[in-house]
């Protein structure tokens, strides 16, 4: 199989997200500013990646009878490396990331490619594998992000984009849409991207 | 009285699943019908009773800071807090295989309902984020853990169940072809958080 083809289909085909039904909690609760959706897709694919490269370099010699708990604790490794990393680098953040952080460990995404790629796949597939699962799960994150700020703060990254003159509040016209801001919005989001996506892509249709 | 506002409050205003959607993906994927919703549910509530006030015991005497003063004063100003998530993850991992095999012993009855679904919680975070949770809103005594335990696997099993319910209507709906299945599924999620919104800012 060619790269682009990879590439393809696992950040589209098979995405994580909207296709497989992996990882979704820390999808909606981190996405309400694009920025920590950035900063969530970025640690995501980095603890994907690696752990995807460590066990696989591993995986003749993990018994399969406890490799559940030894891809944990692999990924736990990674997750504690991302999580101090963040405090030191990017505090404010992983402040409004609260326990979304630690939650990386039970991401099934994460798990669900050890499980499927790692064990099976020489190392250098495997860390590839995991990078572009991670790409295809920071994209849908930053999708929705982009929606959630957009209409829900009237900013991008932070940034007013929305001018100050059309607030009702400056006797314009216009009012922040405080839905996009609450967490079920995210969902509702999430459901639309697999409805546009299952339109055009009709094998995906159940 | 206490303990009842901590109870009420985990099963409605904070619901693991509608208020933080925790877990969704196993709730999301088990909830096709009202059998397995129930079983995956149960699992949960069991889990949730064992691990939080183990993971309470060990937050409290072993991982944070100043905690292992019972040992001997020279350990307090030891801070292992960094060891959380390896901790917790590991005693949910095990208490998960434990409970397992209790339940495979002494109710089989229980176990074949609950089959597959117990070690798939080992992975489920609303497990670990009921953890983190608890470690973050420093309950003070076990009383305290365990109405919050109970009450937010008795939430994450009412709205599994609800969940469910709804999905085996859906099936009659004329629903477009690309919303069928998961796209809708979303949505009702979506719109069911909305109503569990409800609930916020109601104290007991």
């Amino acid at each position: 199989m060619n790269f682009k083809e990879t590439i393809r289909k696992s950040v589209l085909g098979s995405n994580p997200v909207t296709v497989l039904v992996l990882g979704i909690c820390s999808a909606l609760a981190v996405t309400v500013h694009m920025k920590e959706a950035l900063i969530m897709g970025l640690a995501v694919t980095l603890v994907s990646a690696l752990s995807n490269l460590v066990i696989s370099l591993m995986r003749k010699t993990i018994p399969s009878r406890i490799r559940i708990i030894v891809e944990l604790l692999v990924i736990s490794f990674f997750v504690i490396l991302a999580d101090q990393l963040l405090k030191a680098y990017a505090y404010p953040e992983s402040k409004t990331l609260s326990v979304y952080v630690g939650l990386i460990i039970t991401n099934c995404i994460i798990m669900g490619r050890l499980e499927s790629c790692a064990l099976s796949h020489k190392p250098a597939e495997a860390l590839a594998d995991g990078f572009l699962n991670g790409i295809g799960y920071a994209l849908v994150l930053i999708v929705v992000a982009f929606f959630r700020e957009f209409f829900g703060c009237g900013t991008l990254f932070g940034v007013q984009i929305i001018p100050q003159g059309w607030y009702f509040a400056n006797g314009g016209f216009y009012e922040n849409n405080g839905l996009f801001i609450l967490p079920p919005m995210a969902l509702i989001l999430i459901g639309c991207i697999v409805w546009l996506q299952r339109t055009f892509d009709k094998d995906l249709q159940e | 009285m206490e303990l009842i506002n901590i109870f009420f409050k985990s099963v409605f205003v904070d619901n693991l699943a509608l208020a933080f959607f925790l877990g969704m993906c196993s709730f999301i994927a088990v909830s096709k019908n009202m059998q397995t919703a129930r079983g995956l549910g149960l699992a949960v509530i069991l889990v949730l009773l064992v691990t939080l006030p183990l993971n309470w015991v060990l937050d409290r005497y072993v991982l944070a800071p100043g905690a292992l003063k019972w040992i001997s004063p020279a350990l307090a100003g030891v801070d292992l807090s960094f060891l959380t998530f390896i901790v917790f993850v590991a005693v949910i991992a095990a208490v998960t295989q434990v409970v397992e095999m209790v339940v495979e012993r002494f109710v089989p009855s229980l176990h074949l309902s609950l089959g597959i679904f117990l070690p798939l919680i080992a992975v489920n975070c609303a497990i670990l984020g009921a953890s983190l949770f608890m470690q973050e809103r420093a309950y003070t005594g076990l009383g305290e853990v365990l109405a919050y335990a109970l009450g937010s696997g008795l939430g994450w099993f009412l709205a599994i169940v609800s969940l469910a319910a709804i999905r085996e209507r859906l099936r009659y709906s004329d629903i477009p072809k690309g919303l069928r299945g998961l796209g809708i599924t979303f949505i009702v999620v979506g719109l069911m958080g909305l109503a569990f919104m409800g609930f916020m800012g109601i104290k007991f």
